[in-house]
């Protein structure tokens, strides 16, 4: 996605200027504030693995819940049946649990296209939603299974710390680094020989097919790691809701990556990122504001379908255009 | 020998309503080639008019007999729904790629799930009254409601109805045209515009239906959408997206194997389903009725 | 040697015998046309020998071997590649990324995830080469779907040809193309062919293009090869000239 061949994009001003906020923000504002942003920058990671699938290689899933929810409950396993509190080894559980399930439902996925791709990655993801409802012997059923805070780098939190401190300042920064970590990765992916292999099936399957790359191979592959990425975020994520529950493997969660990913704008590298960041703010908002939020968002994402498809880095893009063909003054 | 029978009725009870709903996801798919991720909630929004209507009747001076017809009414109102939503929501993204109309519908079921909850609140409503009214047959030693015979009826009715409304009249073969190759009926004098609408009204009318009728047996719950959506997922991937006696037997499938699961598996029985829509599918890629 | 002979090669779709017991021999370093009517089997043809389609009887070997029933993806292996009638490019990559893609495709780069595609100079530079045998160099940097008719045309062509294949097949690569702007495209293919020393077969419904490019022409009909030859053989028979010339305008 790089406008310019062989002058791949050096991150602009704007993304440095960001990274620096971000890292400064648990200094300027409230501890509330930087768990909220804690939980945006974690989706903003479960988007980049989503959109390497939608916007790289053309597959909309509506089942990436399953990933999520898979490195999740694998972290409650750890916790549960390892006595395990290391945030690493949640990690680790977290990406081999979601790529192990990213595998097993891609071998039966990535054989379709298009509309049955949808709705076989959305029936995969609801059939996991029901395991994990039906066996609440092993996943405590809608009670959920509690993760205690767990030890960074082999530190643990200390008694005697507040965790909401202790959340807004050493998770936070964990969370900033492996999500810097993420992107750096996704990008990388994105702009590699793999990648534009990714972009060619996107654009011509059959063609991709008579240049020599085996798209089925290749969709499996992206659907493998796009799982992962997402499995990272849901580990990451469990430590900070503190609880895992079957809501995160249901399918409306799924819905909710393909919103942020859309609002955003599939069409951009940033634009998940934007996205997930902009709607955890937008459903925090109302969800405290209404109990129809589920109706207020359905409202925003066909307005977004309608009158805004790029989303909103689409639209910034074509604002940047206009800018940049004024006249100078 | 009657637990067979029960469990063969209580199969074709499940098919009967998983026909209507499938079916009319199918046959909105096979005229438009639109995936209508709301469809479930038309159903549920059948199943909240009838059973609201019915249960504000119930006990009054009205005849059992037409409170059953006042079901109906559950499907009218989703027809109508489908009736105005096709023109300004569906129609504008025709010509988009086909991921946008999963986005669109996708939003219209958070609408409607929440509009639900808005006029009937969060709790079920329930109109038991006319489940009990129709009272109960002696199958050998054990009793069946009557109800659930009455449903296996009506299912086989719209089967034969809607087989006989495409099949046997001039609507139906402006639809099948319609179907195969859009553009051709169009360069043939076809309104496709009006066609579009007709179809997507009746697979409203179909799934609105389906939830009318399974109101006396269970009521009217949130949620129940997005459960009948996903089972109706099962039915056309077996039996094939756009196809009518894929939808048949898909139903009918699904039906027997989740008796059986009920009764022998209740955990994993979701699973099972969709262990036998992968099977079918490795043997016949696109469902057992299905084309490419 | 030949390059690549078919024996009874059959395909039916129905009833119709798309191609019918077809047997056919290309040697190394020809340039040949296939002419025929439409519906005459010549695409099909080309979709069975690529792999597109599955082979209904008959054999193909190439080079000795046989590939009747190999994948797409084996073929392209062995060095048979094609460009298509209605063009297929990846129409939001820019004109470089479509060509390094065939490149990265040929020399098993495509596996690379962890390097970044712009940072391989050898793919990036060869890429600009060929795009400079097509006369598409300038445009390597606007996006494939912004290209006019003529210029993705050579493109779709240009792509094929990068992946360096052994046997090269064209499938009408001036159709839809100006008149005008047929010969200059024509002129660009058969040169770089010429000078890679690639084995071509090219369908063409143009004749003008045909005689003047093609020391040796296959005419098809209804499914079967009606004459073989060279441009005059083929002029002067009276079978082509009645099913196939009379309805297609000559010099």
């Amino acid at each position: 996605m790089s406008p310019m061949p062989g002058v791949t994009q050096r991150p602009s001003a704007a993304a440095v200027l960001i990274a620096l906020a971000l890292v400064a923000l648990p200094w300027v504002v409230e501890p509330y504030q930087t768990v909220l942003l804690s939980y945006g920058l974690i989706f903003a990671i479960a988007a980049l693995g989503f959109n390497l699938l939608l916007g790289y290689t053309g597959l909309l899933s509506f089942g990436h819940s399953a990933y999520f929810g898979a490195g999740a409950y694998a972290v409650a396993f750890t916790v549960k049946y390892l006595k395990i509190g290391s945030m690493e080894l949640f990690l680790l559980a977290g990406i081999l649990a979601s790529a192990l399930v990213a595998a097993l439902f891609g071998l039966v996925c990535v054989r379709y296209t298009r509309i049955f791709f949808s709705i076989l990655t959305l029936a995969l993801s609801q059939v996991l939603w029901s395991l994990a409802f039906k066996f609440y012997w092993v996943t405590g059923g809608t009670d959920g299974l509690r993760v205690p805070t767990p030890t960074l780098l082999g530190v643990s939190i200390g008694s005697g710390q507040d965790k909401m401190v202790f959340l807004a300042h050493r998770y936070y920064y964990y969370v900033l680094v492996i999500f810097l970590a993420a992107v750096g990765v996704m990008w990388l992916i994105v702009h590699s020989p793999f990648g534009k292999a990714l972009q060619a099936i996107r654009d011509n399957e059959t063609r991709a097919e008579f240049v020599g790359v085996q798209v089925w191979h290749y969709r499996w592959v992206a659907f493998l790691i796009s799982g992962a990425f997402t499995g990272l975020a849901g580990a990451l994520w469990v430590p900070l809701n503190g609880l895992t529950t079957p809501d995160i493997l249901h399918w409306s969660f799924s819905g909710e990556i393909v919103f942020f990913t859309v609002l955003g704008g599939f069409k951009t590298f940033a634009g998940p990122v934007v996205g997930a960041v902009i709607f955890n703010y937008l459903k925090t908002f109302a969800v405290g504001y209404t109990v129809y939020w589920q109706m207020f968002l359905g409202v925003v994402l066909v307005t977004l379908v309608l009158a805004l498809p790029t989303g909103i880095m689409g639209m910034v893009a074509r604002l940047a255009q206009k800018w940049r063909r004024a006249p100078a003054l | 020998m009657d637990t067979l029978l029960i469990h063969a009725l209580n199969s074709l009870l499940y098919a009967a309503v998983l026909f209507l709903i499938a079916g009319g996801l199918s046959l909105i798919y096979g005229v438009m080639r639109i995936v209508n991720l709301a469809h479930g909630s038309l159903y549920a929004f059948g199943a909240f008019v009838a059973a609201w209507m019915a249960g504000r009747l119930v006990g009054g001076p009205t005849p059992t007999a037409v409170l059953y017809l006042v079901l109906a009414a559950g499907a009218v109102v989703a027809a109508g729904m489908g009736a105005s939503l096709e023109p300004s929501l569906l129609r504008p993204i025709y010509n988009r790629p086909e991921e946008y109309q999963l986005l669109i519908t996708f939003g219209l079921q958070l609408i409607l799930e929440d509009l639900m909850r808005l006029i009937w609140g969060p709790y079920p409503l329930s109109v038991s009254a006319l489940f009990e009214g129709m009272g109960s047959l002696n199958i050998g030693e054990s009793i069946y409601p009557t109800y659930n015979l009455a449903v296996i009826v009506v299912g086989g009715l719209a089967a034969a109805g809607l087989w006989a409304f495409i099949y046997r009249t001039q609507f139906g073969v402006v639809l099948r045209a319609t179907s195969q190759n859009m553009r051709m009926a169009q360069a043939m004098g076809v309104n496709v515009n009006r066609v579009y609408i007709e179809a997507f009204t009746l697979g409203c009318f179909m799934a609105g239906l389906g939830g009318a009728i399974v109101v006396p047996q269970q009521g009217a719950v949130l949620g129940m959408g997005v459960d009948a959506l996903i089972l109706a997922f099962v039915v056309v991937v077996i039996g094939g997206l756009g196809s009518l006696e894929g939808a048949l037997v898909g139903a009918l499938m699904v039906g027997i194997v989740r008796e059986l699961g009920i009764t022998f598996f209740p955990e994993i029985e979701l699973a099972v389903l969709y262990l036998m829509a992968a099977m079918v599918l490795l043997v016949r890629p696109n469902g057992l009725f299905g084309r490419a | 040697m030949s390059l690549l002979q078919t024996t009874k090669l059959t395909k039916y779709f129905g009833e119709t015998h798309a191609v019918d017991h077809v047997d056919f021999t290309v040697s190394e370093g020809e340039v040949l046309a296939l002419i025929g009517s439409n519906g005459a089997g010549k695409t099909t043809l080309i979709n069975l020998i690529s792999g597109l389609i599955a082979v209904d009887s008959g054999s193909i070997v190439f080079q000795g071997a046989d590939i009747t029933r190999d994948s797409i993806h084996e073929k392209i292996g062995k060095g048979i590649a094609r460009s298509f009638q209605l063009v297929n490019l990846f129409d939001q990559l820019s004109t470089l990324d479509n060509l390094a893609l065939a490149i990265f495709s040929r020399d098993g780069k495509t596996r690379k995830l962890f390097s970044l595609s712009d940072a391989d100079r050898a793919v990036r530079e060869e890429a600009v080469a060929v795009l400079q045998q097509f006369g598409l160099a300038a445009k390597a940097g606007m996006v494939a779907g912004g290209l006019s008719q003529g210029e993705r045309k050579l493109l779709d062509v240009a792509v094929a040809y990068a992946l360096k294949p052994r046997l090269l097949f064209l499938d009408e690569p001036t159709s839809g193309v100006s008149t005008r702007e047929k010969a200059p495209i024509m002129d660009i293919i058969t040169q770089v062919v010429r000078a890679g020393g690639i084995t071509a077969v090219i369908v063409e419904h143009d004749m003008d293009v045909v005689f003047k490019y093609c020391p040796r022409i296959i005419a098809m009909h209804h499914g079967t090869i009606l004459a073989d030859g060279t441009p005059d053989e083929i002029r002067n028979n009276e079978q082509v000239t009645a099913n196939l010339l009379g309805t297609q305008h000559h010099a």
